[in-house]
């Protein structure tokens, strides 16, 4: 047990040792609290149901004979009736009413002037536009809380889903098709989140986070996102500025954009990368040991995902590249 | 090429058309298939049982499981049914094979060949790795490249056509070939189920052979039905593969709420609680099932109405199958009950079944069920009601009817701590999984990272993974054991009410020497029992003994359709063709259909019956002319029974007793 433990805690300092709750039993959304007070209905007349059913089962089974053989006894018909009939129809018909004066009131109403972000999931990440602005970011999605917010989900390639368990049920998210997704933060912090559709082969490792800010901190991390990077002074030297140069000839810059550097279209904006904190769909905690591990070889770490690098990196040059792409903030 | 002749010996297992021994193949078979996926699950077990796991890269995870359900529901639930019903349900209705022996042979056979194919997956490439639902664009040719999918198109649909001759048989067979005076209220209801669910088969694979065409013309010949840039829509699929989905899972079911049904009155000394409600909300169930399929897509985003409907419709469905529970507690309350293994499956049945029924009622509750689906909240849903459910039903009846297929019985003893492993295992594997939902551990994920809470429940259902494996091992031990040392079994070892009862353990090949003539339901129970003032049964003075083997006149003078190769050779042609298919050979595709074409034919131009009958040792048998029945007019002047050709009902061997006189006057 001590050695699960262990390797648990050493695996959790690669990928973030604090605990992270994904249960939709602790909701922090206005949706996820409604549903979370449904579930507990439903299982205490679940519940009861099966005990009443079980004590009428082992009450069978376990009444005495008056002898031998038994009567084919008409007392059953109560039973069959009562229990068979009655009992569906009295516990379903007002779960029904429940069902249609819960998702009545399940949505937040989008109120006209709601912050807008489309989601754009594929394979293996989630790519995130806030709608209005140039702002681009990846596997995380800030919201201010106290506010509805409407995702406008969609897909490159396959299905998949977006949830976020603690805020809200999930939407699965289609090529060529557009599903709406209201979310309202109640507090602000991390809401883990993943894919829930099955995918392909890395479906496990496409995760996101929603984080939830006050309007003060999510004004100013917004005006943040909308800063260029200033382009690499020409001719510049040190690991930074070599980074820089390898970003563009090894090809990074040919599939991940960097607001005013490189312009790609297939993998995530890495303009703010270092203001994130988790990267790969958020598989990993952002530091630069992970962004190591990444760049050896992306497709060990998440098989099947679209960074095939065309030649090894050295690590010299990995250092070099992180050098950079710390400097993306 | 002569005719086969020989109903003895290896060989004859390739040509054999007595539904006896073809129930005993897809028993064999799908157990054999059991232990494959179950081995599957446990390789799965072993990836999560940890969090970042490494037992198994994420390509052989999604191979594994989607073999895995894949598996379970076509090569091990639905042939298991088809090994009790094509066992059952001709001796239950008094009948001495089903309406077309051949094409059950061939059903069999192409369930197995289906079955390879698809595993020889494994050794080509690469097993399917798309899910067993399969979803488009995921399975298109663009996202799946390689031939995994191709395999799973194809192997599905062999197995198609498998099931639904296995359905045209079973239907007709019930409905044209009942003994003379069981009318379809009389049948039992083991029959009653496997009926509806054949029914089910014959309507949904028809379903899911369009779907699987579609993808397949996807895959090869590059249409668009399911791709979004050319007009297509996903989402098609999703509602294709519904619309067979839904009634699939009361197909797994049914059958085995039959076994239940047969199980629970025997060991409870009482007849079946409510036959008719029993009847009737079995068909309520088959109906009512196919409009609930849209709630395996609440997270599409349909709309509210239809959302709405199909999760009011989904709520109710509960009804019909809450009836039968509390049908079954009626059958057993006041019984004077037995306990023995085949109870304690049927009763565990009601437990777990109700268990997984409620979580199924809670997914109907629409707006939860965003939280629910796709997570293991549901897989804990299914495994109850398919494993808790359906194969504690069908385990119950491997011990229930092992005595009369064998002839021995399996040892009580070992029965008895294999089904409280069983029970154990299996709770302490599918319970947790319930918690793992809740917490938000999404499904069909080949791992999960540290620190979100889900290591100890997935720990917890490694452990009962293996406990339930050691329990299938105790399950073959018992088997192997009782071959050798088992007790002897009578005609009638459990006092029995169905007719299978009142023959030999084994019967011989031909059921029944004389067709019998049926009175009532349970009527083998009513020949041995009257009842007194009270209602209590007591036992008739002129009762029949255990039932007795037929002097060796009888079996010469009863014709039965001739052993055939014919279903093993148009059987032969689907993998051909398949396999053609899956590399684009065409020319191989051809020869298959060929194979298949050929075999079919000559077995069109043969007869059921060779003119000399199958008997080994050539004995003289009465040719056509002899014998009665030709004109269509049995003896008593009521409609003849269709029976396989040449049977001739023996002339009264023993003279009548008193109270099978009376009863033929009341039916008069």
């Amino acid at each position: 047990m001590k050695r699960l433990w262990a390797g648990a805690l050493a695996i959790g300092a690669l990928t973030g040792a604090c605990s992270r709750d994904s249960s939709i039993l602790h909701p922090a959304g206005a949706t996820a609290e409604r549903l979370a007070g449904l579930w507990w209905l439903m299982l205490w007349l679940g519940a009861a149901v099966w005990v009443l059913v079980i004590a009428v089962l082992v009450r069978a089974a376990a009444a005495p004979r008056p002898n031998g053989d038994a009567a084919a006894g008409g007392g059953g018909r109560g039973l069959v009736i009562g229990g068979g009939i009655l009992l569906p129809v009295v516990v379903l018909v007002p779960l029904v009413f429940v069902v249609f004066q819960v998702a009545e009131d399940l949505s937040p109403r989008p109120t006209g002037d709601d912050i807008r972000i489309e989601v754009v999931g594929q394979q293996y990440w989630w790519e995130v536009r806030y709608s209005g602005t140039d702002a681009v970011d990846a596997n995380e999605v800030h919201v201010p809380i106290g506010r509805p917010v409407v995702l406008e989900l969609s897909s490159t390639d396959v299905i998949h889903s977006f949830w976020v368990p603690q805020l809200a049920g999930k939407q699965d998210v289609f090529p060529g098709d557009q599903r709406n997704l209201t979310l309202e933060a109640s507090e602000p912090g991390r809401y883990e989140g993943q894919c829930a559709e099955f995918c392909g082969i890395s479906h496990s490792r496409m995760r996101l986070r929603v984080i939830a800010q006050s309007p003060e901190d999510f004004d100013a991390w917004a005006a943040d996102q909308l800063r260029e990077q200033p382009a690499p002074a020409a001719g510049a030297t040190g690991d930074v500025a070599e980074g820089a140069a390898l970003f563009q000839s090894r090809g990074c810059g040919g599939c991940h954009t960097v607001a005013g550097y490189t312009e790609g279209e297939i993998g995530p904006n890495l303009t703010h990368l270092y203001d994130r904190a988790t990267f790969a769909g958020s598989i990993f905690e952002l530091n630069s040991r992970n962004l190591r591990r990444w760049l050896r070889d992306p497709q060990a770490e998440k098989p099947g995902n679209k960074m095939e690098l065309p030649v090894q990196l050295t690590e010299d040059e990995i250092t070099k590249l992180i050098a950079y792409l710390e400097t993306l903030k | 090429m002569r005719r086969p002749r020989a109903t003895t010996g290896a060989l004859s297992w390739f040509t054999t058309i007595d539904h006896k021994r073809i129930g005993i193949l897809y028993g064999v078979t799908a157990f054999a298939f059991f232990v494959i996926g179950g081995i599957e699950a446990l390789l799965l077990r072993l990836q999560l049982a940890r969090p970042n796991g490494t037992v198994l890269s994420a390509e052989a995870y999604n191979q594994l499981f989607t073999m895995h359900g894949t598996t379970m529901i076509f090569l091990v639930i639905m042939p298991l049914s088809a090994a009790f019903a094509n066992y059952l349900m001709p001796i239950m209705l008094g009948a001495r094979d089903v309406a077309f022996p051949r094409l059950n042979a061939f059903s069999y056979w192409a369930f197995l060949l289906g079955g390879l194919f698809l595993y020889s997956s494994f050794f080509l490439g690469g097993a399917p790795n798309g899910g067993w639902f399969g979803y488009a664009p995921n399975t298109s040719i663009t996202f799946s490249p390689g031939h995994n999918i191709d395999f799973w198109v194809f192997g599905l649909q062999i197995l198609g056509i498998a099931s639904t001759t296995g359905a045209v048989n079973l239907v007709v067979t019930a409905l044209n070939m009942r003994a003379p005076g069981m009318s379809l209220l009389r049948m039992p209801v083991f029959v009653w189920m496997s009926l509806i669910a054949q029914f089910l088969v014959l309507f949904a694979m028809p379903v899911i052979t369009v779907a699987l065409f579609l993808l397949m013309f996807d895959r090869l010949f590059l249409t668009n039905f399911f791709n979004p840039a050319m007009g297509g829509d996903p989402i098609l699929w999703q509602h294709l593969f519904w619309i067979f989905g839904h009634p699939e899972v009361y197909i797994l079911i049914l059958p085995a709420m039959g076994v239940v049904s047969e199980i629970l009155p025997v060991f409870s000394r009482k007849p079946l609680f409510g036959y008719p409600v029993m009847v009737f909300s079995g068909i309520a169930i088959g109906f009512m099932g196919w409009g609930v399929w849209v709630h395996h897509m609440f997270a599409v985003g349909l709309g509210p109405v239809a959302i709405s409907a199909f999760s009011v419709s989904t709520m109710f469905i509960a009804v019909p199958t809450g009836v039968k529970i509390f049908n079954w507690i009626g059958t057993i309350w006041g019984g004077s009950l037995k306990m023995s293994t085949p109870m304690l499956y049927a009763m565990g049945f009601i437990a777990m079944f109700t268990i997984g029924g409620l979580s199924g009622v809670t997914h109907a509750v629409s707006p939860h069920d965003r939280q629910q689906t796709d997570t293991y909240y549901v897989v804990a849903h299914f495994h109850y009601v398919l494993f808790g459910g359906a194969l504690f039903g069908l385990i119950g009846g491997f011990y229930y009817w092992w005595p009369k297929v064998f002839g021995y019985h399996l040892s009580e003893k070992l029965g008895k701590w294999q089904f409280w492993l069983w029970f154990l295992g299996f709770n302490v594997t599918f319970g947790p999984m319930h918690i793992l939902g809740l917490q938000g551990m999404p499904r069909r994920i080949d791992t999960y990272p540290a620190n979100y809470g889900f290591d100890f429940w997935n720990l917890v259902a490694t452990i009962g993974s293996f406990v339930i494996a050691f329990s299938v091992l105790l399950f073959i031990i018992n088997v192997v054991r009782s071959k050798r040392v088992g007790e002897r079994a009578v005609g009638d070892p459990w006092d029995g009410r169905t007719l299978e009862w009142a023959t030999t353990s084994p019967p011989p090949e031909y059921n029944f020497g004389e067709v019998p003539v049926v009175h009532s339901v349970d009527d083998w129970w009513h020949r041995k029992y009257g009842e007194d003032e009270e209602g209590r049964p007591v036992r008739l003075e002129d009762a029949p003994g255990q039932p007795q083997p037929d002097p060796p006149e009888v079996a010469r003078a009863v014709h039965l359709p001739s052993p055939s190769y014919f279903p093993l050779v148009a059987a032969f042609g689907l993998p051909v063709i398949a396999y053609g298919m899956t590399y684009r050979a065409w020319a191989v595709a051809v020869i298959g259909a060929v194979i298949t074409i050929s075999g079919i034919y000559a077995w069109g131009i043969e007869p059921s019956t060779e003119p000399g009958g199958h008997d080994d040792e050539g004995a003289e048998l009465p040719g056509p002319d002899e014998g009665e029945g030709g004109d269509g007019v049995s003896e008593d002047g009521g409609p003849q029974q269709m029976v396989p050709a040449g049977v001739a009902p023996l002339e009264e061997a023993a003279p009548e007793s008193a109270s099978a006189q009376a009863r033929e006057e009341e039916d008069k």
